[in-house]
C-alpha cells in the first residue's frame, strides 16, 4: 500500500488540454474520489496514475517515486474499469488469477488468494463460471475481485457502477466501502455521479475543465463548498442561487433579494460580510433543506416569507416544493403533513444561518 | 406498439389488421423462392459433375440423357486414386496449402494484432495499405513474378521456378493482406479496455496477442483459415505459370495438364478429379464451422 502524489500534471491531446495542472496528495489507506461532471479529465487523470496514458507534463508518485516512465505492470495497481472488461474465454477463477498466474506465483497461493477474495465478495459458487453466465453485478464483483487478488498499492476505479440499475448501484456502493474497510488499499475512484462520491469518499475531488475546483471532506463540500461549481454540483436537489446585494436598513446588515423582500443577516455573517461593497452583484445560495416551512416559534436567523407555490413533489418522507423568486426557481423541502399544493400559497422560512453569499461574477463563495 | 387512429372525416381506407403476420409469411415465400432459385444454380454444376464421373467414357460421348447414369461404374474413381500421378497432385495440394495457411496465419495474426492495437506512427495507412494490395489482381502480377524469380535465379544460383515450394512465396501474396484485414476487423471489435486490463494484469503485447487476443478472437482467425485454405487450394494461374513438371504440379495444375490430351478430353476423370478436389475443402469446412460461432464475446462487458 502506498500514498499517490500528483504535481502540476497535464494532459494535452494536440491542442487540447484534457487536464490542466493537478496537485493532489491521497495518503495511504485514503479512499479518494474523483468527481466531475464528463469531460472534466477525472477519468484521463485516473488513466494516467494507472499508466494507461503518457502524461504531458509534471510528475505521478507511487509510494514516493516517481512513475511517470514507468509501465502500468510495473506500478503495481490493480484498475476495475466501467464495462468489467472480463476476459470472455476464461472462467472467473480464471479471471481473477490471470495477473498472479503472469507473475508466476505459486499454485496454492493463488488458490488461497482467490478463496479468500471470492469469499469476500460472495461469488464463491460462481468462480467456476464464464463471464457471459454471470448478471451485471456479479461480473462487476468479478472485476473487483481481480483487483482485489492482486494486492496492489493502489486501487483504481473507473466509474465502477454507471452500467448497473439504480438499485443495485447502491448495493454494489456498499460492498465497495465494506471491501474498502477490511482491505484498507489505497483507493482513487472516478464517478460522474456526487451522491457515489460523497458516500464512498474519504476526501472527495471536484473537477471541472481539467482544473480541480475543490478538495476536501464530503461534509466539507456540502457544508463549505468554495465555488458556484461545487455548491451546485454537490447535493441533490441542487443548492439554489437567488440574485441579490447586500443593503444596511436601519444600521443592520441585510440581503435584498427583491424589491420588497429583504432579510436581516444573522450577527455572525453580518460580521463575516461586513466588508463587502454595497453594490456587488451577489448571489444567495441556499440549500432546498434550508428552505422549509414557516414554524409557529421563531428561531435566530430563521426569516419568514409568504410565496405562491409552481410544483410540488410529494416524496413521502418530505415534499419537495418550487417557487419563482426574482426570475429564479428556487426549491424547498418542506414537510409532508405542511399544507403544500401546487398553485397554492404558502408560508417558508429560510435558515439563514446556513446561507452561502457569492460573487455573481467570479462564482466564489464568500 | 403503434396506434392505429383513424380519421373519420378522412376517405375511408381499409385498414389491414393482422397484416404483421401476412408480411412476414410473404416475406418467407419469397426468401424460399429465391433461396431454391439459388440452390438449384449452384448446385447444378457438382451434381452434373457427380453423374458425368460416374460414367465411362463411351456412355459421355454417347448421345444418351446426359442428366442420367445407365451404367453406373466407378472405373474413373478407381483409375484416379490408383494413379500415383494425381495422389501426387493431390500430395502437393495439400502440402502446399497446409504450409500456406501456417504461413499465413503466423505472419497476419501478429500483423493485424500490431496494426489494430499498437498505434505506431503511420500504422493507419499502412493498414490501408494492406488492404490495397490485396485489390491488385494476380494477372497483374505473374508476369512481372515470374521475371523477378527468374531474376533471382540467374544472380544467386537458387533455382525457384518450376519448384512446387515456390509457390509458398507466392499464395502468401494473395492471403496474407486478406487474411490481415479480416483479423483487424475481428481485433478492432475487441472492447479496449480488455488489453489494458491485460496491461494492468502484467501481460506483456506478445501475451495480450496469445493469451486474450487470439482466444477471444478465435472465430475471426477460423474465418482467416478457411479462407487461406480456399484460396491456396483453388489457386490456378500461379502454378500454371511457375511449375511445369508433373511431379510439381498441383491438383488445379495437374488435372488440366495431364487429363486434357491435345483437343482429346477425359472428361470422366476431369470431373472425378475435380470432385475429389472439392472434398478437402467441404471437410474442413464442415469441421470448422462447428467452432465458428459468433458471440464469442458475450460476457467480456457489458454488452
Amino acid at each position: 500500500m502506498a500514498d499517490v502524489t500528483l504535481r502540476k500534471v497535464v494532459k494535452r491531446y494536440d491542442e487540447v488540454e484534457a487536464v490542466r495542472g493537478i496537485d493532489l496528495d491521497i495518503a495511504d489507506h485514503e479512499f479518494v474520489v474523483l468527481v466531475g461532471p464528463s469531460g472534466c479529465g477525472k477519468s484521463t487523470t485516473l488513466r494516467m496514475i494507472a499508466g494507461l496514458e503518457d502524461i504531458s507534463d509534471g510528475d505521478i508518485m507511487i509510494g514516493g517515486d516517481v512513475v511517470n516512465d514507468v509501465p502500468p505492470k510495473d506500478r503495481d495497481i490493480a484498475m476495475v474499469f466501467q464495462n468489467y472488461a472480463l476476459y470472455p474465454h476464461m472462467t472467473v477463477a480464471e479471471n481473477m488469477s490471470f495477473g498472479l498466474r503472469l507473475k508466476r506465483y505459486p499454485k496454492a497461493e493463488i488458490k488461497s488468494r482467490i478463496d479468500e477474495a471470492a469469499r469476500m465478495l460472495d461469488i464463491v459458487e460462481l468462480v467456476d463460471r464464464k463471464p457471459k453466465q454471470l448478471s451485471g453485478g456479479q461480473r462487476q464483483r468479478v472485476a473487483m475481485g481481480r483487483a482485489i487478488v492482486r494486492n496492489p498499492k493502489v486501487f483504481l476505479f473507473d466509474e465502477p457502477l454507471s452500467n448497473l440499475d439504480a438499485k443495485l448501484r447502491v448495493q454494489m456502493r456498499i460492498e465497495i466501502k465494506k471491501v474498502h474497510q477490511k482491505v484498507r488499499t489505497t483507493t482513487v475512484y472516478v464517478t460522474h455521479d456526487q451522491v457515489e462520491a460523497m458516500t464512498l469518499a474519504d476526501r472527495v475531488v471536484v473537477m471541472n475543465h481539467g482544473r480541480i475546483e475543490q478538495i476536501g471532506t464530503p461534509n466539507e463540500l456540502y457544508h463549505k463548498p468554495a465555488t458556484k461549481f461545487v455548491a451546485s454540483f454537490i447535493g441533490s436537489p441542487a443548492m439554489n442561487f437567488i440574485p441579490c446585494r447586500l443593503e444596511d436598513i436601519a444600521g443592520k446588515l441585510h440581503v435584498r433579494l427583491t424589491d420588497r423582500l429583504a432579510f436581516p443577516l444573522p450577527l455572525a455573517r453580518a460580521v463575516r460580510y461586513q466588508n463587502i461593497p454595497r453594490t456587488e452583484k451577489l448571489l444567495l445560495g441556499l440549500r432546498p433543506e434550508h428552505v422549509t416551512e414557516a414554524k409557529p416559534h421563531p428561531q435566530p436567523g430563521v426569516e419568514t416569507f409568504d410565496t405562491v407555490l409552481d410544483v410540488t413533489e410529494p416524496m413521502g418522507m418530505e415534499t419537495l416544493i418550487y417557487f419563482t423568486m426574482e426570475g429564479s426557481q428556487v426549491c424547498g423541502r418542506v414537510n409532508p403533513n405542511a399544507d403544500a399544493h401546487d398553485g397554492a400559497p404558502l408560508r417558508l422560512a429560510v435558515d439563514l444561518n446556513n446561507m452561502h453569499l457569492l460573487n455573481e461574477v467570479t462564482g466564489v463563495v464568500l | 406498439m403503434a396506434t392505429v387512429t383513424i380519421d373519420k372525416a378522412a376517405p375511408t381506407r381499409k385498414v389491414k389488421y393482422g397484416s404483421m403476420s401476412r408480411d412476414r409469411t410473404w416475406a418467407l415465400r419469397w426468401s424460399y423462392f429465391f433461396l431454391v432459385i439459388f440452390a438449384i444454380f449452384s448446385l447444378t454444376p457438382p451434381i452434373y459433375m457427380l453423374i458425368t464421373s460416374l460414367k465411362s467414357s463411351a456412355e459421355i460421348s454417347a448421345a444418351t440423357n446426359p442428366w442420367w447414369v445407365f451404367h453406373p461404374t466407378l472405373e474413373n474413381y478407381v483409375g484416379l486414386l490408383t494413379s500415383n500421378q494425381f495422389l501426387r497432385f493431390f500430395w502437393n495440394s495439400a502440402i502446399v496449402s497446409i504450409f500456406v495457411v501456417t504461413i499465413t496465419m503466423l505472419i497476419s495474426v501478429p500483423a493485424a494484432f500490431a496494426l489494430a492495437r499498437m498505434r505506431f506512427w503511420g500504422s493507419a495507412v499502412l493498414a490501408t495499405g494492406v488492404f490495397l494490395t490485396y485489390l491488385i489482381p494476380e494477372t497483374l502480377l505473374f508476369i512481372p513474378l515470374f521475371k523477378m524469380f527468374a531474376v533471382i535465379g540467374d544472380w544467386t544460383g537458387i533455382q525457384l521456378i518450376n519448384k512446387w515450394y515456390v509457390l509458398l512465396i507466392l499464395y502468401p501474396t494473395l492471403t496474407v493482406p486478406f487474411c490481415t484485414w479480416i483479423m483487424i476487423g475481428y481485433f478492432a471489435s475487441i472492447p479496449k479496455e480488455l488489453d489494458e486490463a491485460a496491461i494492468i494484469d502484467g501481460a506483456s503485447w506478445i501475451q495480450t496477442l496469445t493469451r486474450i487476443f487470439i482466444p477471444v478472437a478465435f472465430p475471426g482467425i477460423i474465418a482467416a483459415t478457411i479462407f487461406a485454405f480456399t484460396v491456396s487450394w483453388a489457386q490456378f494461374l500461379y502454378p500454371l505459370v511457375f511449375t511445369t513438371s508433373t511431379d510439381q504440379l498441383v491438383m488445379p495444375v495437374g488435372i488440366i495438364t495431364t487429363l486434357i490430351k491435345g483437343d482429346v478430353f477425359n472428361w470422366g476423370q476431369i470431373m472425378t478429379g475435380a470432385l475429389l478436389g472439392a472434398a478437402p475443402p467441404l471437410i474442413i469446412y464442415a469441421f470448422l464451422m462447428d467452432y465458428y460461432i459468433a458471440g464469442l464475446t458475450a460476457g467480456a462487458t457489458k454488452g
